[in-house]
């Protein structure tokens, strides 16, 4: 019973947490860049004044593109679900790996390529094939970071990693270079400058916002939720890999939990303020120079990857 | 404790590997000579680390030779350098970004398929450095071989020493004499060779290879 | 008795066939499609009658008089006859429908159960003899599909390029069964399990497999006759011949270098391995650039071969070195995939049958817009291309989990070659893994979705109740086999067990109907678990938002940043939603250029767009061989126009060779 209500309070709490992150950064960003902001509870705001509206569909969109939202939200949240935010081991953890959960973000995105091609504009085609690109190479170098992780810790399953990284901690060659790796893939994949800004419309720089340029009421507000949820799974796989700590295992008491659930508030905040950071320190790059990018990603997995198919030690 | 010192040896050799992976790829002048001071800065915190855990004072002399010429010295001149002969704003013709990563890492595959069965009943924290260092040399030579700028050309040449430097304190016991001598015939190899560049640019004004190659007389 | 029922069904559908080609009755379509039917659903039934661990054999007189024809059913037979009859039974009952649209049926009537028989008479064979007659009764029937419509010159030089590689193909086989018979010549598969081989006979009879059941499945380089004539042949036949074929080449690989070759070596896997490696790639980067919706399929079936044989190549690796757990999860993995890429190619191919029916285009630039007025094949096509892009709940994901899991344990091999190889192979498999959502995102965005962008698109017709219930059914069957997967592992186990002698833990034992290959705390994924939550939080989140927001929907035109375009022809093409990966990968395998050619302001002619495409493999491989040939008939020929005297000479030549060689032997 009591594993019932912690997994069903990590699925309402990724729910309810991954606007206020969302917030949090661009409340860090206004600040670094001398302005003041919106409030940090804006997105919510955005959220429920977006369910509220009406929904204008073009003329020939059809059924896929008025069930796409439902169904990127769905696969998002039960990704984001899956992963150990406060706590490891819960009840249906077992259910997938990380690998599962990577699939299951790519089930959203083909998802979401689709509602932009399905319009039948220059638009959406435009987001669809240049995320399709970037995916085409985010996606081999997000499975030789999880090679590389799996190999250290012996597992694919998040609560063995963590405990893994909790036992004896790894400041392995590999391990760092999965770091890295990690983080211009959580970069690319989430759609943040430099791959990528989140607050544009120009055509030029257009990826994310381009594929869902049609959507409006509350099938936006279902994607936008779906973004932010894929911001937070981001940000708790690196927590949950590399900083591991203050995670209540699943036999734990109430204590535990509690101090589960401040260290990964902690640990996002953290996360934001670093991504938000990142992102005002530089610019974003031209379309055909983030192969080039993700390439760096996926070389750095491989590098790994092969150093500990070498080696034990490295 | 013994993995700690494994571990941050690792990630230290490790970093100048990237360094050089990095080195691989950049097209700007500054660019260039900002990564090949952080690698010099690695390289200096590996041989410190190194005499740490090999409790060989003499190698903080040697990292600290590094950190001062390496890290300072060389790219300070070099930056000066670069901009009298006002080239600091060219940007260079890499081959394929992909192309070089790719040989890159068979590249250090094959040092790592070299060094670690040859030395197998060895200390394995030596020949794994030895591993990577060799891997640093092979790919300052790859950026020797696919750059067409001289500048370049003695980056790639500085962080091939790199390696040869991290591989000498792997294996324990270099002795300082050596360590002097060494790092002075840098020195030389290195003013020789900027003497080289401002005549070369003083003559035909540019120092990019192949123009050099044609007025050699040599058509191709 | 289920090996008797098994061997008349055959016999009936051959004489089927015979029928069929002698009595030349047009309307009998239906008839002989769903006797086709019957026979493939009756041999599917035989399979899975229990047998227990013994093979079932049967000697019959019939081919060679002191050879006879040895048949066999063990579980590794039993496993692909299933295969084949599932794709045959689906195939028959869709071409039920969709044989009515064929013009000249009888080029296609006789040949279609006599495909069907050949690929069963191959699973079935335990002689080598046998084994080869059926291979290429298979080849030539199926080559005859292939010319169905020969009077289009691109089919003609497809069939002829078929029939060279399939010819190529079983020469290679017939030498590799010769060096397993030895000198004895005992072709019986019995007789050749208990010979003791040399080694370098081993790794000779490695590589004559490989390139003669290679060719046939369609490894790199020898696939170029696969996207040639599997979009020639009539679509039921392409499916056949892409989920079905390909499968029965894998299985004549399985045979002979895991069942008669004996123990491996550490190095035989290599080869499979960096094949199928490369062969994942080329196809899939292939696939991306095509407009032909066959092509397309085509070169995304050579991918999942590809995938296949680094699955088979990773077990070869991993018995070599006596890891049998892990020998058996590689083998698992590459023959669940095998089952999951019958499955959802075929519905592919259907799809492409039922487009080209209802449009009469094959070319995605020419269509859109089809999931409005072909509504049911949409939507089982959606299923289908979320199936082979491996995305959950569907199997295509477990399958390729299954293969991470097996490169995941692979660090435990102990050589050096093998430790550089499997990271290079997991990086290529996971690139080709990506590649292909984005392939599917492709063809189905362009053909289905936006607006249509011709008439012929506009107008189409939905296809028929036989097609659409083929093709659903396989799409029931594809998601049962993601979401209860461990009933089929369950069900190669014992095929890996004896094959690659180890075995996994049994999955149904497993709680929640999860698998767990390894041990459950090391990995482990629920398919059930997993579809339910996600089809629960849609319909919560539909329903709260409807019931506690708003349900109100308009109807306008679209958005476009405020500029829309009414012409359908600003859309993306199929070739400009390549192009960033063209440009990005493209260089690596073909040579992909972009020619541009703007006029000046004021000029009112149209700009044009060409893409170069240059195929390195036909280039550097193909042509020089097709040149050396051409060279060597020519200065042959010279021999029709000899003197007398030339002639005696040659003769005379000829015999002072031969009493030489009698010489130096002796």
């Amino acid at each position: 019973m009591f594993d019932l209500a912690a997994q069903g309070s990590q699925m309402s709490a990724v729910l309810t947490l991954s606007p206020l992150v969302v917030g949090f950064i661009n409340k860090v960003k206004a600040r670094f860049l001398r302005r003041s902001g919106p409030p940090i509870l804006q997105p919510y705001r955005d959220l429920l004044r977006l369910l509220r509206k009406e929904t204008v569909l073009a003329d020939h969109a059809s059924w896929l593109f008025r069930s796409t939202p439902y169904l990127v939200f769905a696969t998002t949240w039960v990704a984001a679900a899956l992963v150990p935010t406060f706590a490891t081991g819960l009840l249906f953890s077992w259910s997938g790996d990380l690998i599962a959960v990577i699939a299951l973000l790519g089930s959203a995105r083909f998802f979401l390529a689709l509602a932009g091609m399905d319009v039948g504009t220059s638009f959406g085609g435009l987001g669809s094939s240049r995320e399709t690109m970037f995916a085409s190479l985010a996606e081999p170098a997000m499975i030789m970071i999880i090679f590389t992780v799996s190999l250290i810790a012996g597992s694919t399953q998040l609560s063995e990693i963590a405990a893994s990284t909790l036992s004896h901690y790894q400041l392995r060659v590999s391990f760092g270079l999965a770091l890295i790796g990690l983080a211009i893939v959580a970069i690319a994949e989430n759609g943040r400058i430099p791959v990528d800004n989140p607050a544009t419309h120009l055509e030029l720089t257009m990826v994310h916002e381009a594929m869902i340029l049609e959507y409006s009421g509350r099938h936006l507000a279902m994607i936008e939720l779906a973004s932010a949820l894929k911001l937070l799974l981001y940000l708790s796989v690196i927590a949950c890999i590399f900083a591991p700590w203050g995670l209540a295992t699943a036999n734990g008491d109430a204590r535990a939990f509690v101090y589960g659930v401040l260290a990964y508030l902690a640990k996002l905040a953290i996360g934001g303020f670093l991504l938000a950071l990142f992102e005002v320190s530089t610019a974003k790059m031209r379309v055909f120079r983030v192969p080039d990018f993700l390439g760096a990603a996926l070389m750095l997995g491989l590098l790994g990857t092969l150093l500990l198919f070498v080696s034990r030690s490295f | 404790m013994k993995q700690l010192y494994f571990d941050v040896a690792h990630l230290l050799a490790g970093g100048l590997v990237l360094a050089s992976f990095v080195l691989l790829y950049q097209d700007r002048m500054s660019g260039l000579i900002n990564v090949f001071t952080v690698q010099a800065i690695l390289l200096s915190f590996s041989v410190g680390w190194q005499a740490h855990i090999q409790r060989a004072p003499h190698l903080y002399v040697t990292a600290a030779i590094a950190l001062i010429f390496k890290a300072l010295v060389i790219p300070l001149s070099l930056q000066n350098m670069i901009e009298r002969m006002r080239i600091h704003r060219e940007i260079e013709v890499v081959g394929g970004i992909g192309m070089t990563m790719l040989l890159g890492i068979a590249l250090v595959a094959l040092s790592l398929v070299v060094v670690l069965p040859a030395t197998a009943a060895a200390d394995p924290l030596a020949r794994e450095d030895i591993a990577f260092a060799l891997s640093v040399v092979l790919l300052g030579l790859l950026m020797m071989v696919t750059r067409r700028n001289a500048v370049s050309q003695v980056i790639g040449f500085m962080s091939l020493e790199n390696g040869l430097i991290l591989a000498a304190t792997g294996a324990k016991g270099m002795p300082f004499v050596v360590e002097i001598s060494v790092a002075f015939s840098v020195l030389i190899a290195f003013i020789v060779i900027g003497i080289f560049l401002f005549r070369i640019r003083e003559r035909f004004d540019t120092v990019d290879l192949q123009e050099l190659d044609r007025v050699r007389g040599d058509q191709r | 008795m289920p090996l008797t029922i098994a061997l008349w069904s055959i016999a009936a559908m051959l004489a089927l066939a015979g029928v069929v080609a002698f009595n030349q009755r047009v309307d009998a379509t239906r008839i002989v499609y769903g006797l086709c039917f019957g026979f493939c659903l009756i041999l599917f039934c035989t399979t899975i009658i229990p047998r227990g661990a013994v093979a079932l054999t049967a000697t019959l007189p019939l081919g060679l008089p002191w050879v006879g024809a040895h048949f066999r059913l063990d579980v590794l037979s039993a496993f692909f006859l299933a295969v084949v009859n599932l794709g045959g039974a689906a195939a028959s009952c869709y071409a039920i429908g969709y044989g009515t649209h064929e013009k000249h049926p009888l080029r296609v009537l006789p040949f279609f159960p006599a495909f069907l028989a050949g690929m069963n008479l191959v699973v079935l064979s335990d002689d080598a003899f046998g084994f080869l007659v059926a291979w290429e009764f298979m080849s030539l029937s199926s080559w005859a599909l292939v010319l169905a419509h020969h009077e289009n010159a691109e089919n003609r030089q497809a069939a002829f390029i078929y029939l060279m590689m399939a010819s190529f193909g079983t020469l290679s086989l017939l030498m590799a069964f010769g060096l397993l018979a030895g000198s004895v010549g005992d072709y019986s598969f019995t007789a050749v399990r208990a010979a003791a081989l040399e080694p370098w006979k081993s790794s000779l009879i490695l590589a004559l497999t490989l390139l003669g059941t290679g060719s046939k499945a369609g490894l790199v380089p020898l696939h170029i006759w696969l996207p040639l004539a599997h979009p020639a042949a009539p679509s039921h036949v392409s499916a056949l011949m892409s989920s079905v074929m390909t499968k029965v080449a894998v299985y004549g690989f399985i045979r002979i270098v895991f069942d008669l070759l004996g123990k491996p070596d550490f190095w035989w896997g290599i080869a499979p391995m960096t094949l199928g490696a490369i062969t994942a790639a080329l196809g899939i980067l292939f696939a991306m650039i095509q407009s032909d919706l066959k092509k397309l399929l085509a070169f995304s079936t050579i991918e999942n071969i590809g995938v296949v044989f680094i699955g088979l190549g990773l077990a070869l690796a991993f018995r070599a070195n006596s890891l049998g757990l892990a020998a058996a999860l590689a083998f698992t993995a590459a023959l669940f995939h095998v089952f999951n890429h019958s499955l959802f190619k075929s519905i592919l191919f259907f799809g492409a049958g039922a487009v080209e029916t209802g449009t009469g285009e094959r070319d995605i630039e020419r269509l859109g817009g089809l999931i409005r007025v072909m509504p049911c094949t949409a939507f089982v096509l959606l299923g289908a291309s979320l199936a082979i892009s491996a995305l959950p709940p569907f199997n295509g994901f477990v399958s390729e989990w299954l293969v991470f899991q097996a490169i995941l344990l692979s660090p435990s091999l102990p050589q050096w070659s093998l430790k550089l190889i499997v990271p290079a192979v997991g990086v290529t498999l996971a690139l080709s893994a990506a590649l292909t959502a984005g392939c599917f995102v492709r063809a189905y965005g362009v053909a289905f979705l936006g607006r249509a962008r011709s008439r012929a698109a506009a107008g189409a017709t939905e296809t028929d109740r036989w097609s659409l219930s083929a093709m659903s059914a396989l799409l029931g069957l594809c998601l049962v086999a993601g979401i209860l997967p461990s009933f089929l592992i369950d069900t190669i186990s014992p095929a890996a067990r004896q094959f690659v002698g180890g075995r996994m833990p049994a999955q149904g034992e497993i709680p929640w109907l999860s698998i767990a290959p390894i041990a459950e705390s090391r990995s482990s994924y629920n398919g059930l678990l997993v579809c339910i939550f996600i089809v629960v939080s849609a319909f919560l989140a539909a329903r709260v938002i409807h019931v506690f927001a708003s349900r109100k929907v308009r109807r306008g035109a679209a958005w476009d940043c405020g500029f829309p375009d009414p012409s359908p022809m600003t859309q993306y093409t199929g070739s400009s939603f390549a192009q960033p990966i063209r440009r990005a990968l493209g260089n690596v395998v073909f040579v992909a250029k972009d020619h541009l050619d703007m006029p000046t302001p004021g000029d009112m002619r149209a700009a044009r767009l060409g893409i170069e495409i240059r195929d390195r493999v036909f280039e550097y491989l193909y042509a020089p061989i097709s040149r050396s040939v051409g060279f060597c008939a020519d200065q042959l020929n010279k021999a029709h126009f000899l003197t007398i005297q030339g002639y005696l000479s040659l003769v005379f030549a000829a015999l002072v060779m031969l009493l030489l060689v009698v010489a130096i032997w002796r």
